[in-house]
């Protein structure tokens, strides 16, 4: 393609990009930089249906005159990307000088919010991106080799966790785990236990959330793996067969040596996914025993006094997390590219 | 409840569109915001019978309402023209300075206003109240009864007879309360402390004291408290410790006056808890004076960023909410604790009435209580599941609040 013509196919897809991807996260990097100015308290009477009361209110006129001298806030530079509400690295360093043991530390890490969230979401995002893709060849596997006459029903069927919307498919596992619920009935006469309950304990919600992110994914999967099976060159798998491979081998060799650039696929959009878990840590109620960066965001602004400036600057971590994430898979994506070019 | 509530508010739109009530509106716009409890749907299917062709009324009614009232009324013009509020939430809109005063519309259409109606902040009218709140007990007369206790006058008084119908074998876990992690928790916390004579901060300025003796013993009798409830009570929010009670599972709770009245009128209540339904007044602690609990008046403002015409329907609109003619329906009369002319209190409203008789004191209406409440709701969830002692989450808790504050200007 010549390069002008590329240039005006590209220019509307470039234009979107600027406006609805670049602009915002220049937006929330400012915004992370920048603090609401101080305050100008003042003294007021404040009266309603409980009578009248002297009360701490702020003064509209004098905090108005500092925004309108500098529109953009206080700049604060990094300082909220190190306070107690982020990465807290007066935190960390006291509590590292103050800790007898590893354990203790890790113990002080936990009561700061940012790594607290980030406990949760690494061993989620560790534990479901794996599971669920291995769920998904299996199942893609699976409804592969069936007669043809059933498959349509079964491929609808195991798509129906990603139809469901996400916050309704939390809520309805979060019901049938209620220690009234089907599921934890069923748990707890397994368990023997009538006292048992998967909301109260923090292992069994995370493994609640665990199981519940690879059944919402899953299906995206199979999807991939699905329509990737359908070109798997018939000769290697004939070849295959003639020489007594068995069906794991044929499996383990043939179907996923081909599927190898899907699988990365998958893991790519799905580590991005899952570190950003939030629905069904509202669907669960679960903020006591587990919280993700996406959950502070989310709590940050949804307070009765919103944090414009800690949710920006924990969306720009997010950012920066998912980046680093992604660099391993990036790298080897790069590496095939090159090999092949 | 929620199924409930949602085709009860599409039949009011209906009935409202259809009624056509001339207010007296020849023009603008009218788009209210709000919580959606009860007598909240009252006013605002009030409002609603103001639209007629010349003027649109639409109504969002939410739990959510005080996520998207700022920012719906920060656009010029903004998109909702007047946010239904608590003393709580109205301070986010002072903060941000997105409500208009109501003085001039006041001496033009609210001559009928009782005065203690109008919240004034520095002398100038910012909100209308319509109704007052408060926690309470309510209990289970009958469990009561068959376990030889008499109803609770103070939580000590709440944990010995809780234990009485454990051991009678009644219930396991006989009290409930909205104990959900976040905004739920952090307000139990604000009764147990205020009862126990605590002070959020000190006097005149925004430094935190929540770390403190009260906030101790505060926090040890919520521990106590919570062994007597379903072990799941920190996923608990009001709609499900309601939603417990009817179902017969709790004997006591502490619950708010606002939802309490109309708690046993869903459908499928079995029918021992409809007789047994009682309500009392909110509870002491600790041998204190005033109850552990917290007044609250909700009422409607004004946006700013909207034209006068706007601001006038709206306010019209939402004086005809409010008329006092809607007190002759008998339903709407126990929805709350009307503070309109006429209004008779009902036995639902004897818990409301005997928190404000009592001296409770008023939810905190200052600048950085927002932050405070959220620094709890996310903190004390670690205390409350055995993880760390009362110390130590109150040191959270002033440090989170601390951190915050000081992103937004209340702390140097």
């Amino acid at each position: 393609m010549k390069h002008k013509t590329f240039f005006w196919f590209f220019l509307p897809t470039a234009m979107a990009m600027l406006v609805f991807i670049a602009a915002p996260i220049v937006s929330v990097i400012m915004q992370s930089l920048f603090l609401p100015h101080e305050a100008v308290l003042i003294q007021v009477e404040n009266c309603g249906p409980f009578g009248c009361t002297q009360q701490t209110s702020i003064d509209q006129e004098a905090t108005q005159a500092l925004r309108d001298a500098a529109p953009m806030g206080r700049f604060a530079g990094l300082e909220i990307y190190f306070d107690r509400g982020h990465l807290a690295t007066a935190e960390v360093a006291a509590a590292w000088r103050n800790s007898e043991s590893i354990g203790a530390f890790f113990g002080e890490l936990g009561n700061l919010p940012f790594y607290r969230a980030m406990a949760f979401t690494l061993t989620y995002t560790f534990t479901v991106t794996p599971l669920l893709i291995a769920l998904g060849f299996f199942i893609a596997v699976g409804v592969n080799s069936v007669t043809r006459q059933i498959r349509g029903f079964l491929i609808f069927f195991s798509l129906l966790p990603m139809i469901v919307t996400p916050l309704v498919g939390s809520l309805i596992l979060f019901w049938m785990i209620d220690a009234r619920g089907i599921l934890g009935n069923l748990i707890q006469f397994l368990a023997n236990d009538p006292d048992l309950s998967l909301k109260a304990s923090t292992p069994l919600m995370w493994i609640s959330l665990i199981v519940y992110g690879i059944w919402s994914s899953a299906p995206f999967a199979f999807v991939v793996f699905y329509a990737g099976l359908q070109t798997v060159p018939q000769d290697t798998l004939e070849s295959a067969q003639i020489d007594g491979a068995s069906r794991w081998q044929q499996i383990r060799y043939v179907l996923v040596p081909h599927l190898m650039p899907l699988i990365t696929f998958v893991a790519l959009i799905q580590l991005m996914d899952n570190f950003r878990v939030f629905e069904p840590i509202i669907g669960f109620s679960a903020q006591a025993h587990a919280t993700s960066l996406s959950w502070i965001i989310f709590n940050d602004l949804g307070g009765e006094t919103r944090q414009l400036a800690a949710a920006a600057t924990t969306s720009v971590l997010t950012v920066l997390c998912v980046a680093i994430l992604l660099t391993p898979v990036l790298i080897r994506t790069w590496r095939d590219f090159k090999g092949k070019a | 409840m929620f199924l409930k509530n949602t085709v009860a508010a599409i039949a009011l739109t209906v009935a409202a569109g259809t009624a056509m009530a001339d207010c007296g509106i020849s023009e603008g716009r009218v788009s209210i915001v709000g919580n959606e409890f009860p007598a909240i749907q009252t006013v605002g299917a009030g409002a609603m019978a103001c639209a007629n062709d010349a003027v649109e009324v639409s109504t969002n009614l939410t739990a959510d309402h005080q996520t998207i009232n700022v920012p719906g009324m920060q656009g010029n013009p903004a998109e909702y023209t007047s946010a239904i509020v608590a003393n709580s939430s109205i301070v986010a809109l002072i903060n941000e300075d997105v409500i208009r005063p109501l003085d001039d519309l006041i001496a033009a259409h609210g001559q009928d206003l009782k005065p203690n109606q109008i919240v004034t902040i520095n002398g100038q009218a910012m909100a209308i109240a319509f109704m007052a709140n408060a926690q309470h007990l309510v209990y289970r007369s009958d469990i009561l009864e068959q376990a030889g206790v008499e109803a609770p006058t103070t939580y000590e008084e709440m944990l010995a007879a809780a234990e009485a119908i454990r051991a009678a074998g009644i219930f396991e876990n006989p009290i409930g309360g909205p104990y959900a992690a976040g905004w739920n928790l952090a307000q139990e916390f604000n009764n147990m402390f205020l009862g126990f004579g605590g002070q959020h901060f000190e006097s005149g300025t925004a430094n935190p004291t929540v770390n403190s003796e009260a906030g101790v013993k505060a926090l040890e009798m919520m521990k106590a408290l919570s062994e007597y409830m379903n072990p799941d009570f920190l996923t608990h929010d009001s709609n499900a410790t309601n939603a417990e009670y009817r179902a017969g599972n709790t004997a006591l709770m502490h619950m708010w006056g606002s939802r309490a009245a109309t708690l046993v009128e869903a459908e499928g209540v079995p029918q021992e808890v409809i007789d047994g339904f009682a309500i009392a007044g909110p509870m002491t602690v600790g041998g204190g004076d005033t109850p552990a609990s917290t007044l609250w008046w909700d009422g409607w403002t004004v946006a700013k960023n909207i034209s006068d015409a706007d601001a006038e329907a709206t306010f019209i609109a939402l004086m005809n909410g409010i008329n006092p003619s809607i007190l002759e329906d008998g339903d709407v009369t126990t929805q709350a604790v009307w503070l309109l002319d006429g209004y008779e209190p009902t036995d639902a409203a004897v818990g409301g009435f005997d928190a404000a008789n009592s001296g409770t004191a008023p939810y905190p209406m200052l600048p950085y209580m927002g932050l405070m409440h959220t620094a709890l709701g996310a903190e004390l969830t670690d205390f409350m599941q055995g993880n760390e002692s009362a110390e130590q989450a109150l040191a959270d808790v002033e440090a989170a609040y601390t951190a915050a504050a000081k992103e937004n200007g209340f702390l140097q």
